[in-house]
Formats: structure tokens, sequence, C-alpha cells
């Protein structure tokens, strides 16, 4: 096919073609930058928690009026919840991943350092790596007699008795790189706050933070051997039996004491559910965003398709009548418009280039992966080349006789 | 003229349907996706007070010295209980309030209903007006009341409904964590987003109302318990609420209503020296290190806007100008063919100016029925928010009619200009040459 014709006949009509190529490059420069914004979200969608997913639920409690004695009613309730058929495993803890509410502490390794080292999200509870299904990837998990009751913590840190305070303690292995670069932390001490110094007794491989500030940190967590009464009960259990094992906890726990509130009560996959709900939206309306983008531009070259047809059937008549076949005319229009959109293409990379410059001084987004360039390129040569087909059909069915009649 | 002009336009717009149904679909759609993403993006940055938001400010005090500081070297966002009572006792602005999150359990006084768990704040009596809170009966308390530690409450407009079938309730008591209170107000609807008077230990966004304010000083007493975010640079050493309380633990919130900025100025000063003053007592052993921000700022600063709605804004413009970059491609291709009827109509001596009056008038047809549906694309979009995002930002999310009308007005001049270039292009031309090049 020749192109000098094409281009000849494109410069006669610059300003539609100009409005195509630049219609082109936006749509371009958009739409590789919001696929990318999409990919981000569904990575982040995907975090990983460490956790057994499938397999967890939350039950919260609140009291009412004055408190009793929270350690041995939790006891009690624990008890109870065990004697659930299909529960493997019950812990009272004091927060779950991606429940957004958190305690946390700034870590130090050294007690004379200035500021900490980073800031981490402490779990507490007895038998929460068994109820979490955390996995170990050195040392041990926390053992019974490492845990010390909140109260009784309190009151030895107070008198700065060394007896009643927690000792050990287990991290996620993205803690201990973070805190020791390529050695190992088993054995090794940090400090919570300024003064409780704990020692390292088990690494492990993922447990994702209740509340995220920076993706970066969100796997700074560490368990911290201290039992907790919060009235809030983690329990694991088989897939398929949540549901009823769910319904069996709350009449246990009324049963227990009927003069308490059900703050929550979910499987932790809504839990997972709630917290990147925003993200799903945010990805669902970008995707909505690009689809209508690529259908606008699709309609623009079909209608200025469709009117250059119009246009030119006279010409079109006379080079069919001139030996032209319908082919020709066919690939003419095509070639026409892969001109268009390459034009387009490239000015769109470079203005993507620069969308995505700009983004990541204002947002703090990382750079935009090469590869969406030619792919968002290749989506853009086929969105044209559909487009056309219609228009470009129809110039090929113009009969050689429109030559000879006068307008 | 302009009938038959409008009737001409309407014979030319009629001779190519297709065409003219995708000019107006691209105008409307275009209008349409913009406003609704920025009705979203508003919803989540909107200044929630914004007749008195550069007149509040929340002041920030460094417990925990230069060690226990974040890497931008701040104060901590919420302040200790010991010194948000002495800036409360010193009185320095015009109206303040220390003020915390408590959840406490109400009883319903019908029996065999179950007690429910309400969110709201422990504040002082100046709260209400400070904020300009809306009251449906009744009003806030007195400062003799937060003095005595009255066992008051306000309560929301859903309590209200929930409790008292949405009768005048004050005077009415309500049991309260065992302990009984008596309502003094009813707040109309009142659910400021983001909670920017809290933003310290309240989640950004909810879509439950306040439902109960008491006074601080009762909360203290009565033991009801911080149910927001609590900072600890040291473990508490005394054990429960009495141990946070003599903690150096971070978790009351403060706001303060300073008129002008020599108060404001006036302000940061007492700050500065109610530090120094604690420093040459030995509780801080640091320099002051305060901060009193208003509270854009410290909505900015808290991040409470994402970023994503920012981008996603962008997009949705970036979709309005390809849309109308579109129209303007199609308008010119229509018009740019009408050379010879502009020959015709100048050969028969019509002057320019008729020309473009009736080629705007086309143009403006099509851009009016695009806004129109814009309009209505528009509030098709925003009702159906909710579908997409979760209900609390939904529900924030309103049109912003100055900004439609902005997209409105840009449309349709892009359209006009879109058919005036043509028509001047052609208008140019010796009628003469035109008719024979045909």
């Amino acid at each position: 096919m020749d192109i000098l014709p094409i281009l000849s006949t494109l410069r006669r009509h610059k300003i539609t073609a100009l409005l195509v190529i630049l219609e082109i490059a936006l749509t371009c420069a958009i739409v590789c930058n919001a696929v990318f914004l999409v990919s981000q979200r569904l990575e982040r969608i995907h975090m990983v928690s460490g956790v057994a997913e499938h397999e967890l639920l939350e039950v919260e409690l609140a009291n009412i009026g004055p408190k009793a004695d929270d350690s041995a009613r939790t006891a009690e309730d624990l008890a109870a919840l065990r004697q659930i058929p299909g529960v493997t495993s019950v812990a009272s803890v004091n927060q779950l991943p991606f429940a957004n509410s958190s305690n946390n502490s700034g870590i130090k390794i050294d007690r004379k350092q200035n500021k900490s080292s980073l800031n981490a999200t402490t779990y507490y509870g007895e038998n929460i790596a068994d109820t979490f299904g955390l996995q170990l990837v050195a040392g041990r998990f926390l053992k019974a007699d490492d845990y010390v009751d909140i109260d009784t913590a309190k009151k030895a840190f107070v008198a700065g008795d060394a007896k009643g305070l927690p000792k050990n303690t287990v991290i996620t292995l993205a803690m201990a790189e973070r805190l020791w670069p390529g050695q190992q932390a088993l054995g090794k001490q940090i400090y919570m706050g300024n003064d409780l110094p704990l020692t390292v007794v088990g690494v492990i491989k993922n447990l994702v933070r209740p509340s995220i500030w920076d993706d970066a940190t969100a796997q700074y967590s560490m368990l911290v051997p201290i039992q907790v009464s919060d009235g809030v009960y983690a329990i694991r259990t088989a897939p398929q039996e949540r549901d009823r094992v769910l319904k069996a906890a709350l009449e246990k726990l009324k049963q227990a004491n009927p003069h308490r509130v059900v703050l929550q009560k979910r499987t932790w996959d809504e839990i997972r559910e709630k917290f990147f709900q925003n993200d799903r939206a945010m990805t669902g309306l970008l995707v909505g965003v690009c689809v209508a983008l690529l259908v606008v531009t699709a309609l623009g070259i079909v209608g200025l398709g469709s009117f250059w047809v119009a246009q030119r059937r006279r010409q079109i008549g006379v080079r069919r009548a001139l030996g032209a076949t319908r082919g020709n005319i066919l690939h003419y229009f095509q070639t026409e418009n892969f001109l268009l959109a390459t034009i387009g293409i490239v000015l769109g990379m470079a203005l993507a280039y620069g969308v995505n410059l700009f983004l990541m001084v204002h947002y703090e987004l990382p750079r935009l992966p090469v590869m969406y360039l030619p792919l968002g390129a290749v989506v853009l040569w086929l969105i044209g080349q559909v487009a056309v087909l219609g228009p470009a059909m129809r110039a090929a069915a113009v009969p050689p006789v429109v030559a000879t009649r006068s307008v | 003229m302009f009938d038959y002009y409008l009737d001409l336009a309407w014979r030319s717009l009629r001779r190519s349907p297709g065409l003219t149904v995708l000019m107006v679909l691209a105008i409307g759609f275009g209008v349409a996706a913009s406003m609704t993403t920025y009705s979203v993006f508003r919803a989540v940055s909107g200044d929630p007070i914004p007749w008195k938001s550069s007149k509040l400010f929340v002041p920030q005090i460094d417990p925990w010295g230069p060690s226990g500081r974040a890497s931008d070297g701040e104060p901590p966002d919420a302040l200790t209980y010991t010194d948000a009572m002495a800036l409360m006792h010193a009185h320095r602005a015009k109206l303040q309030s220390a003020m915390y999150r408590i959840s406490p359990s109400l009883v319903p006084e019908q029996t065999g209903q179950h007690p429910i768990n309400v969110s709201g704040h422990a504040v002082y009596g100046e709260f209400f007006p400070m904020l300009d809170v809306p009251f449906l009966y009744g009003a806030g308390w007195s400062a003799d009341d937060d003095a005595h530690q009255a066992p008051v409450v306000v309560i929301s407009g859903e309590l209200n409904r929930k409790f008292f079938g949405g009768a005048n309730s004050v005077g009415r008591s309500l049991s309260m964590d065992g302990k009984d209170y008596r309502v003094v107000g009813v707040m109309g609807d009142w659910n400021p987003q983001p909670r920017f008077y809290d933003l310290a230990s309240s989640a950004n966004f909810n879509a439950i109302g306040e439902g109960v304010f008491i006074p601080f000083e009762r909360g203290i007493a009565a033991g009801i318990y911080n149910s927001g975010n609590t900072n600890c640079y040291e473990p508490t050493k005394g054990a429960g609420f009495i141990g946070l309380q003599q903690s150096s633990c971070t978790w009351v919130s403060y706001m303060a209503l300073l008129d002008s900025s020599a108060a404001a100025s006036q302000y940061r000063q007492y700050l500065d020296s109610y530090a120094r003053e604690q420093q040459q007592a030995g509780r801080f052993h640091w320099a002051p290190n305060n901060l009193l921000r208003d509270v854009p700022a410290v909505l900015d600063h808290q991040g409470v806007v994402p970023s994503d709605t920012r981008i996603s804004l962008l997009v949705a413009l970036g979709l309005l100008v390809v849309c109308l970059v579109n129209t303007v491609g199609l308008m010119l291709a229509k018009f740019l063919r009408r050379s010879s009827e502009i020959g015709v109509r100048r050969a028969l001596g019509a002057p320019r100016r008729a020309l473009y009056a009736q080629f705007l008038i086309e143009a403006g047809l099509i851009g009016a029925a695009g806004g129109a549906l814009g309009l209505l694309l528009t509030g098709a979009g925003v009702m159906s928010v909710g579908l997409v995002f979760r209900p609390e930002i939904a529900a924030l999310a309103r049109l912003d009619w100055s900004l439609l009308g902005i997209t409105m007005v840009l449309a349709v001049g892009a359209t006009l200009l879109a058919g005036l270039y043509p028509t001047f292009r052609a208008a140019r031309v010796q009628p003469a040459w035109q008719l024979k090049s045909n």
C-alpha cells in the first residue's frame, strides 16, 4: 500500500486528522496510567495477611456497668467456646489483622537509641499463633509459660519487678529484616517503648497489621506474651463450618452472661473485604473510566471515518472506475487509520510518561513499567482498526458508477 | 430570523441523525463522568465546616521530648489528660473544649429490649456553640453543669427516635453504663464528615452519627473509658482509667475557637509559655515544641483526603477532554463540508453575520442537547455512587452546581467554537469560487 497519497489527502484535512491524533494520544496516555493505577490497587487488595483467612471468626463483646473479674470471665468464655464441635482453636486477643483498630509501639534495638527504629503493632493473647494459623520460619512460638496477665504485667512494670514482665517475643520476617538486615534475629533483644526488653524467640513469615498507614510497613507485627480480656475472641474452624460455629459461639457466650452487648460477629473474610472496600471501588471507577474512554475514542473514529467516506464518495468512485478493487479501497482506509493511530500512539506514550512523572512527584506513585506502553499501543491499534472497519467497508461498497454522476 | 435558523439547524441535524446522536452523547457522557467523579472527590475532601474552619484550632503539646517524636519532629496529635486540663483551666480562647471518644451502652427503659452500644464524645459545654451544633429540642449544658459533673446528656435525633419515639425528650432520663442521665438537648441532623473535631482519635469516616455527648468531667468521674486512640511513649504506671489519666499517654483531643490571627498568635505564645512553665517545673526536659493548626491545615496534614480520589478526578477530567476533542472533531467534519451551502447563501446575498448566526445556532443546539443529557446522566451517576462506594462516602457525594455549570459552559463553548471555525473559513472565501469548485 502506498502511503504517500494517504499523507497528501490527510494534509488537506489537517484539523480533523489532528483531532483524531490528539484523541488517540490522550486516550493512550490516560488509559496507560489508569491501568497502571488499577494494577497497583489490585496488588494492594491481594496483600498477604499471614493468617488462615477462610478459617477465622471474630466475636467482640462489651460489658455494661462496672467491670467484674475480667480474666476469670474470659477463661470461662474461652472454655465454653472450645466445647463447640468443629472449633479447632480459640484465643482472647487485643486485635485482628485488617480489623482497623490497633495497638502499636515504637521499637528500639538499643536502649540508648534516641528515636525508635520502627513502629510495630503488638498482638496480645495466648494461643494466638495457633488460632491465626501463623507460619513459623525460625525459632519457636510463644509457650504457655511465656505468658503473663496484662494487669500483673502493668503492676510489675510500675514496681520495677522483672519477674511479672513478658520476656520473649515473636516477630515477622519483614520486621527482622528491617531491624537486622541479613542477620539472624533469634536471640536478639528489642525494646518496646523505652523500657521493656524482649528477646526474639521466633520469626514468623507474615502477619499483617490491623491498620495500615504505609504499605511498606504493613508487615511490622510482633506477638507479645500478654493475656488480655478485652472481650475480643478469635475462633478458628473449618471454612464450611463457619456459619454454624458463629451461631453456636454467640449462643454459648449469651448463656455465660446475658448482659453483654455483641459489638462484632463476623468472619475474617468480611473483615478483609471491608478493609479493601475503597480500593475495590476505586478500581471499579478507574476500569469504568478506561472502558468509557476507549468506547468514546472508537465512536469518534467511527463518526469521522463515516464522514470522510461520505465526503469522498466521488473520489472513491473514480478510483474504482480506474480499476481499484474493493480490497484496495478497504486497505486505503485501514492504512489511513493505522497511520493516524501510530502518530497518536507515539504522542500518547510521551504524554503517558509525562503524566506518570507528574503523578510520581505529586502522589508518590512508582514509575510506570515500560511494558504498559506497547500494551496500550496494541489496544489502541486494534480499537482503531475495528472502529474504522465499518466505514471502510461502506467505502469499498461504493460502485464505480458514482464517478460518472455529476453532483 | 431565529426561528428560521432553528428550523435550518434542525433539518441539518436530521440529515445525519447518527452523527448528531454521537456528538450529543459524547458531550453528555463527558460532562456526567467527570462531574460524578468530582462529586465523590468533594465528598471526602470537602471542608466540613467551611464558614468557621479557619477559626477553629487544634493545639499540640509535646509531652514526650525529642526521643519520642516521629521522624518529622512533630508533637503527637492528641494531648495528655494533664495538658488538656491545664489548657481548659487557663481558658484562653473564646470558646474551647477538651474531648474524648466514648462508646457507652444504653439500656432502654422498656424491659426485654437489648442494650445498645452507641458512640459519642465527652465534651465541655462550649463545644456546642463553638461548632454551631444544631438543636431540635433543648440545648447544650452550662459551665455550671461542667463544674458539677452533672449527669446530663445531649443525644442525636436518631437516638431520640429510637428511644423516645421522636418526641421532645428534654428532661427525660436515659440509662447509660448503669447510671441515669437527664436529657438536656436533642441534636438536629448533625454528622460532619470527616469528623474534624476529633481527627486524632476517630475513624475518618463514619456513617453512623454521634449518639451521645456527656460532660467531660462527668465522663472522667464516672469512669467512662476512652474508646478512641491512645498513644503511649512509655507503659502506663497506674492501672485502669485512673492510670491513663496520670500517664503521659495522649488521648484527649482539643479544639479552640480563635477569632483573629492576632488571637491565634497570642494563643501560640500562651502554649509556649505553658511548655516553658512545665520545663521549669521539671515535667518537660526539652524546649517547647508546640503546634497550633487550624482545621484545614489539620485535615491536610492528616492526609484525610485519599490521593486516589484526586487521581481519579484527573482521570475524569481527561475523559471530559477526550469527549470534547471528539465532539469538536465531529463538528468540524460536519461543518467543513458545508462550504458549498455557505457559498450558495453568500451568492444569494446573505451577509457573513447571518451565516455566523445560523451555524452558531446549530452548534449551540448540539451543545445544549449534550449539556442537558450530561445533566441527566450526572444526576443518575451521583445517585448510583452508592453502588460503587462505601455508604459513608456515598452519603456525602453531592453535586457541586457551580462546577457543573462551568463544565456545561465548557462543553457548549467547545461546540460553538467547533461550529465557528469552519464558518469563519468558509465565509472568508469568495462565494463565486466556492460555487465553481463544485
